[in-house]
Protein backbone atom coordinates (compact mmCIF):
# COMPACT_ATOMS: atom_id res chain seq x y z
CA UNK A 1 0.00 0.00 0.00
CA UNK A 2 1.14 3.48 -0.86
CA UNK A 3 1.86 5.92 1.95
CA UNK A 4 3.53 9.30 2.28
CA UNK A 5 6.16 10.03 4.89
CA UNK A 6 7.09 13.55 5.91
CA UNK A 7 10.19 14.46 7.85
CA UNK A 8 10.97 17.91 9.22
CA UNK A 9 14.40 19.59 9.28
CA UNK A 10 15.70 23.00 10.36
CA UNK A 11 18.41 25.20 8.93
CA UNK A 12 19.35 28.87 9.15
CA UNK A 13 20.64 31.00 6.30
CA UNK A 14 20.82 34.61 5.15
CA UNK A 15 19.83 36.21 1.87
CA UNK A 16 19.19 39.49 0.13
CA UNK A 17 16.42 39.92 -2.39
CA UNK A 18 17.72 42.02 -5.26
CA UNK A 19 17.15 41.57 -8.97
CA UNK A 20 19.53 43.01 -11.59
CA UNK A 21 16.45 43.32 -13.83
CA UNK A 22 15.18 46.18 -11.66
CA UNK A 23 16.62 49.63 -10.93
CA UNK A 24 17.71 50.36 -7.34
CA UNK A 25 14.47 52.18 -6.62
CA UNK A 26 12.40 49.37 -8.18
CA UNK A 27 14.29 46.83 -6.06
CA UNK A 28 13.47 48.81 -2.94
CA UNK A 29 9.84 49.09 -3.98
CA UNK A 30 9.46 45.37 -4.82
CA UNK A 31 11.49 43.80 -2.01
CA UNK A 32 11.23 46.41 0.74
CA UNK A 33 13.34 45.54 3.80
CA UNK A 34 14.48 42.32 2.10
CA UNK A 35 16.49 44.51 -0.29
CA UNK A 36 18.77 45.80 2.53
CA UNK A 37 22.28 45.46 1.00
CA UNK A 38 23.72 43.54 3.95
CA UNK A 39 21.10 40.81 3.88
CA UNK A 40 19.20 39.22 6.73
CA UNK A 41 18.57 35.69 7.98
CA UNK A 42 15.82 33.20 8.63
CA UNK A 43 15.32 29.95 10.48
CA UNK A 44 13.94 27.80 7.70
CA UNK A 45 11.86 24.71 8.37
CA UNK A 46 12.00 22.15 5.59
CA UNK A 47 9.43 19.36 5.31
CA UNK A 48 10.37 16.58 2.92
CA UNK A 49 7.59 14.22 1.80
CA UNK A 50 8.49 10.94 0.12
CA UNK A 51 6.01 8.46 -1.28
CA UNK A 52 6.18 4.73 -1.85
CA UNK A 53 4.90 1.29 -1.12
CA UNK A 54 5.27 0.18 2.50
CA UNK A 55 7.81 -2.65 2.47
CA UNK A 56 6.27 -5.79 3.96
CA UNK A 57 9.49 -6.80 5.73
CA UNK A 58 10.42 -3.47 7.31
CA UNK A 59 7.02 -1.76 7.53
CA UNK A 60 8.67 1.32 6.05
CA UNK A 61 8.62 3.37 2.85
CA UNK A 62 12.36 3.92 3.13
CA UNK A 63 15.14 3.76 5.67
CA UNK A 64 14.86 6.95 7.74
CA UNK A 65 18.56 6.99 8.52
CA UNK A 66 19.31 7.04 4.78
CA UNK A 67 16.81 9.88 4.24
CA UNK A 68 18.26 11.87 7.14
CA UNK A 69 21.81 11.31 5.90
CA UNK A 70 20.87 12.41 2.37
CA UNK A 71 19.10 15.58 3.54
CA UNK A 72 21.95 16.44 5.91
CA UNK A 73 24.60 16.02 3.21
CA UNK A 74 22.76 17.57 0.29
CA UNK A 75 20.81 20.35 1.99
CA UNK A 76 21.62 21.13 5.61
CA UNK A 77 25.41 21.09 5.18
CA UNK A 78 25.29 23.02 1.89
CA UNK A 79 22.71 25.65 2.83
CA UNK A 80 22.83 25.82 6.64
CA UNK A 81 24.62 28.92 7.99
CA UNK A 82 25.38 30.20 4.49
CA UNK A 83 24.57 33.40 2.64
CA UNK A 84 22.31 32.05 -0.10
CA UNK A 85 23.23 34.75 -2.64
CA UNK A 86 26.84 33.52 -2.55
CA UNK A 87 25.93 29.92 -3.47
CA UNK A 88 26.06 28.66 -7.08
CA UNK A 89 22.28 28.07 -7.51
CA UNK A 90 21.69 31.76 -6.81
CA UNK A 91 24.41 33.20 -9.02
CA UNK A 92 21.65 34.13 -11.51
CA UNK A 93 18.47 33.71 -9.47
CA UNK A 94 17.05 35.75 -6.60
CA UNK A 95 17.11 33.57 -3.44
CA UNK A 96 13.43 33.98 -2.67
CA UNK A 97 11.87 31.09 -0.81
CA UNK A 98 10.01 30.22 -4.04
CA UNK A 99 13.32 29.77 -5.90
CA UNK A 100 14.87 28.01 -2.90
CA UNK A 101 11.93 25.57 -2.83
CA UNK A 102 12.39 24.71 -6.50
CA UNK A 103 16.14 24.21 -6.00
CA UNK A 104 15.66 22.01 -2.92
CA UNK A 105 13.07 19.90 -4.75
CA UNK A 106 15.54 19.44 -7.63
CA UNK A 107 18.26 18.30 -5.21
CA UNK A 108 16.02 16.06 -3.09
CA UNK A 109 14.42 14.36 -6.11
CA UNK A 110 17.77 12.54 -6.48
CA UNK A 111 17.15 10.61 -3.24
CA UNK A 112 17.46 7.04 -4.51
CA UNK A 113 15.41 5.06 -1.95
CA UNK A 114 11.95 6.64 -2.42
CA UNK A 115 10.07 9.02 -4.70
CA UNK A 116 10.03 12.66 -3.65
CA UNK A 117 6.39 13.80 -3.51
CA UNK A 118 6.80 17.41 -2.43
CA UNK A 119 8.64 19.78 -0.18
CA UNK A 120 7.29 22.45 2.11
CA UNK A 121 9.52 25.29 3.21
CA UNK A 122 8.68 27.70 6.01
CA UNK A 123 10.64 30.94 5.82
CA UNK A 124 9.04 32.18 9.03
CA UNK A 125 6.12 30.94 11.09
CA UNK A 126 3.91 33.12 8.89
CA UNK A 127 5.19 32.24 5.40
CA UNK A 128 5.36 28.80 3.86
CA UNK A 129 5.85 27.50 0.33
CA UNK A 130 5.10 24.11 -1.18
CA UNK A 131 6.45 22.62 -4.39
CA UNK A 132 5.71 19.22 -5.93
CA UNK A 133 7.87 19.51 -9.03
CA UNK A 134 5.15 21.44 -10.85
CA UNK A 135 2.34 18.99 -9.98
CA UNK A 136 -0.86 19.98 -8.19
CA UNK A 137 -0.80 19.32 -4.45
CA UNK A 138 -2.60 16.37 -2.96
CA UNK A 139 -4.86 17.88 -0.32
CA UNK B 1 -17.02 19.02 -1.36
CA UNK B 2 -15.84 20.13 2.06
CA UNK B 3 -13.04 18.48 4.04
CA UNK B 4 -13.18 18.26 7.83
CA UNK B 5 -10.24 17.28 10.03
CA UNK B 6 -10.53 16.02 13.58
CA UNK B 7 -7.47 15.72 15.78
CA UNK B 8 -6.86 13.22 18.57
CA UNK B 9 -3.93 12.20 20.71
CA UNK B 10 -2.84 8.87 22.10
CA UNK B 11 0.28 7.48 23.71
CA UNK B 12 1.64 4.03 23.03
CA UNK B 13 4.85 2.03 23.06
CA UNK B 14 6.38 -0.22 20.43
CA UNK B 15 9.57 -1.71 19.08
CA UNK B 16 10.67 -2.77 15.62
CA UNK B 17 11.80 -6.34 15.02
CA UNK B 18 11.44 -8.74 12.12
CA UNK B 19 12.08 -12.38 13.10
CA UNK B 20 13.09 -13.09 9.46
CA UNK B 21 16.20 -10.94 9.97
CA UNK B 22 19.24 -11.86 12.07
CA UNK B 23 19.73 -9.93 15.34
CA UNK B 24 22.53 -7.95 13.63
CA UNK B 25 20.30 -7.06 10.67
CA UNK B 26 17.51 -6.00 13.02
CA UNK B 27 19.87 -3.75 14.94
CA UNK B 28 21.39 -2.28 11.78
CA UNK B 29 18.03 -1.65 10.12
CA UNK B 30 15.98 -0.50 13.08
CA UNK B 31 18.68 1.01 15.31
CA UNK B 32 17.48 2.05 18.76
CA UNK B 33 13.90 1.15 17.77
CA UNK B 34 14.96 -2.51 17.98
CA UNK B 35 15.23 -2.45 21.81
CA UNK B 36 12.85 -5.31 22.79
CA UNK B 37 11.64 -3.51 25.91
CA UNK B 38 10.05 -0.91 23.66
CA UNK B 39 9.85 2.85 23.81
CA UNK B 40 6.94 5.24 23.61
CA UNK B 41 5.55 8.16 21.66
CA UNK B 42 2.81 10.72 22.06
CA UNK B 43 1.05 10.26 18.75
CA UNK B 44 -1.13 12.94 17.18
CA UNK B 45 -3.77 11.64 14.81
CA UNK B 46 -5.55 13.79 12.24
CA UNK B 47 -8.53 12.21 10.52
CA UNK B 48 -9.85 14.05 7.46
CA UNK B 49 -13.29 13.22 6.08
CA UNK B 50 -14.98 14.71 3.04
CA UNK B 51 -18.52 15.16 1.84
CA UNK B 52 -21.16 17.56 0.66
CA UNK B 53 -22.59 19.96 3.24
CA UNK B 54 -26.06 18.79 4.32
CA UNK B 55 -28.44 21.68 3.56
CA UNK B 56 -30.49 21.09 6.72
CA UNK B 57 -27.74 20.62 9.31
CA UNK B 58 -24.95 22.57 7.61
CA UNK B 59 -22.64 19.67 8.52
CA UNK B 60 -20.39 17.47 6.41
CA UNK B 61 -20.48 14.96 9.25
CA UNK B 62 -21.93 14.90 12.74
CA UNK B 63 -18.77 15.61 14.73
CA UNK B 64 -20.21 13.90 17.78
CA UNK B 65 -20.58 10.64 15.82
CA UNK B 66 -17.10 11.01 14.34
CA UNK B 67 -15.63 11.49 17.83
CA UNK B 68 -17.49 8.41 19.11
CA UNK B 69 -16.30 6.23 16.21
CA UNK B 70 -12.75 7.51 16.64
CA UNK B 71 -12.82 6.76 20.36
CA UNK B 72 -14.40 3.31 20.00
CA UNK B 73 -12.57 2.02 16.91
CA UNK B 74 -9.13 3.56 17.38
CA UNK B 75 -8.25 5.34 20.60
CA UNK B 76 -9.63 2.78 23.03
CA UNK B 77 -7.58 0.08 21.25
CA UNK B 78 -4.30 1.98 20.95
CA UNK B 79 -4.04 4.46 23.82
CA UNK B 80 -1.64 3.42 26.58
CA UNK B 81 -0.95 0.08 24.90
CA UNK B 82 2.23 -1.75 23.96
CA UNK B 83 1.39 -2.07 20.28
CA UNK B 84 3.44 -5.23 19.59
CA UNK B 85 1.82 -7.12 22.45
CA UNK B 86 -1.68 -5.74 22.74
CA UNK B 87 -2.84 -4.94 19.21
CA UNK B 88 -3.47 -8.15 17.23
CA UNK B 89 -2.20 -7.00 13.80
CA UNK B 90 1.14 -6.02 15.30
CA UNK B 91 1.85 -9.50 16.55
CA UNK B 92 3.19 -9.99 13.00
CA UNK B 93 3.30 -6.61 11.23
CA UNK B 94 5.91 -4.13 12.45
CA UNK B 95 4.21 -1.19 14.22
CA UNK B 96 5.92 1.52 12.19
CA UNK B 97 4.15 4.84 11.68
CA UNK B 98 3.36 3.73 8.12
CA UNK B 99 1.68 0.48 9.24
CA UNK B 100 -0.08 2.20 12.13
CA UNK B 101 -1.58 4.83 9.79
CA UNK B 102 -2.80 2.06 7.44
CA UNK B 103 -4.24 0.11 10.38
CA UNK B 104 -6.13 3.18 11.65
CA UNK B 105 -7.57 3.71 8.14
CA UNK B 106 -8.73 0.08 8.05
CA UNK B 107 -10.39 0.37 11.46
CA UNK B 108 -12.18 3.64 10.63
CA UNK B 109 -13.11 3.35 6.97
CA UNK B 110 -15.86 0.68 7.31
CA UNK B 111 -17.38 2.40 10.34
CA UNK B 112 -17.91 5.86 8.93
CA UNK B 113 -21.49 6.14 7.79
CA UNK B 114 -22.02 9.62 6.39
CA UNK B 115 -18.80 11.26 5.30
CA UNK B 116 -16.09 9.47 3.38
CA UNK B 117 -12.64 9.04 4.86
CA UNK B 118 -10.11 11.11 2.92
CA UNK B 119 -6.86 10.94 4.81
CA UNK B 120 -5.28 9.59 7.96
CA UNK B 121 -2.30 11.64 9.09
CA UNK B 122 -0.33 10.26 12.01
CA UNK B 123 2.44 12.17 13.76
CA UNK B 124 4.89 9.98 15.66
CA UNK B 125 6.77 13.12 16.73
CA UNK B 126 6.35 16.73 15.58
CA UNK B 127 9.15 16.05 13.06
CA UNK B 128 7.82 12.83 11.52
CA UNK B 129 4.42 11.99 10.16
CA UNK B 130 2.77 9.64 7.66
CA UNK B 131 -0.24 10.25 5.40
CA UNK B 132 -2.41 7.42 4.08
CA UNK B 133 -5.21 7.96 1.55
CA UNK B 134 -6.34 4.33 1.15
CA UNK B 135 -4.26 3.88 -2.00
CA UNK B 136 -3.26 0.34 -2.95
Amino acid sequence: MKAYLTRRYLFSASHRLHSPEFSDSENRAVYGKCNNPHGHGHNYTLEVTVAGQVDAKTGMICDLVQLDTFVHQEVLERFGHEHLNALPPFADAVPTTENLSVELFRILSRFPQATLEKIRLEETMLNSFEYAGGAELKI
Amino acid sequence: MVYLTRKAEFSASHFYHNPEFTPEENRRLFGKCNNPNGHGHNYTLEVTVKGEVDPRSGFVVDLKQLKQVLEREVLSLLDHRFLNKEVPEFATAIPTTENLAISIWQKLQPKLEVARLHRVRLYETPDLFVDFYGEP
